[in-house]
């Protein structure tokens, strides 16, 4: 059950920049791997600051990875 | 299971087996009946002051404990610092035990209004703190596994 609005490509995402681990990006953007796996199944909104960062950390625009789904909560 | 579900366990589990051994040491030692407030109120003094002590000592050993069979088990390094996920769930498990020992204390205060024996009080007052301990880790626990 997705428990809010906003959802990610960050799983595909990893798998494309060379099969990175959660623990890798974890730690490219400064959190524990518990936040990473809590966004990509959708149980955590990330802050602004962090959605940048995570961004950054892929090389790509924010809303190439983050994205807002009306229909998400049921 | 994640470190932080993991130690949320221990955390609760330790909590309660704490807790449950000091009262059973503690409660026999209750000042016979006829006894001066003096040493009622000597005996709950020493009842919550011990306790939290305890608590504290017996928390701070078995976080250690558990890193170390955590290390030994995963080969993981526990996270060394929290990020803002751990804030967001500790401020909604501190609001959850608050909420709790608040209600714990206006209810031990009502039972003062209605002239119950300072043992109520001090029961439901130590009762309250526990179940808002308990409370917290339970929130982040929930936290955890469902997300916020």
């Amino acid at each position: 059950m997705r428990n809010n609005l906003v959802g990610n490509h960050i799983r595909r995402l990893r798998f494309d920049h060379d099969e990175m681990t959660q623990q890798q990006l974890a730690d490219k953007v400064g959190v524990t791997r518990q936040t990473i796996v809590a966004l990509e199944k959708g149980n955590y909104s990330p802050s602004l600051e962090l959605a940048f960062r995570i961004a950054r950390a892929f090389s790509l625009p924010i809303e190439s990875i983050f994205y807002y789904e009306e229909n998400a909560k049921k | 299971m994640t470190y932080q579900e993991k130690r949320s366990i221990v955390t609760l589990i330790s909590t309660i087996l704490i807790f449950a051994a000091y009262c059973l040491y503690m409660y026999p030692r209750y000042p016979e009946q006829g006894a001066e407030l003096s040493e009622l109120l000597h005996y709950w003094g020493a009842f919550v002051l011990v306790l939290m002590l305890i608590s504290i000592i017996a928390h701070i050993v078995i976080s250690i404990v558990f890193n170390i069979i955590y290390r030994m088990t995963t080969g993981e390094k526990e996270p060394g610092f929290t990020d803002e996920l751990d804030r967001i769930i500790e401020l909604r498990a501190h609001r959850t035990s608050f909420l709790l020992f608040i209600l714990g204390f206006l209810c031990a205060m009502g039972s003062l209004v209605l002239e119950q024996p300072l043992y109520i009080m001090f029961d439901i007052l130590i009762a309250a703190g526990f179940l808002a301990d308990v409370s917290g880790s339970i929130t982040k626990l929930y936290h955890y596994r469902r997300g916020i």
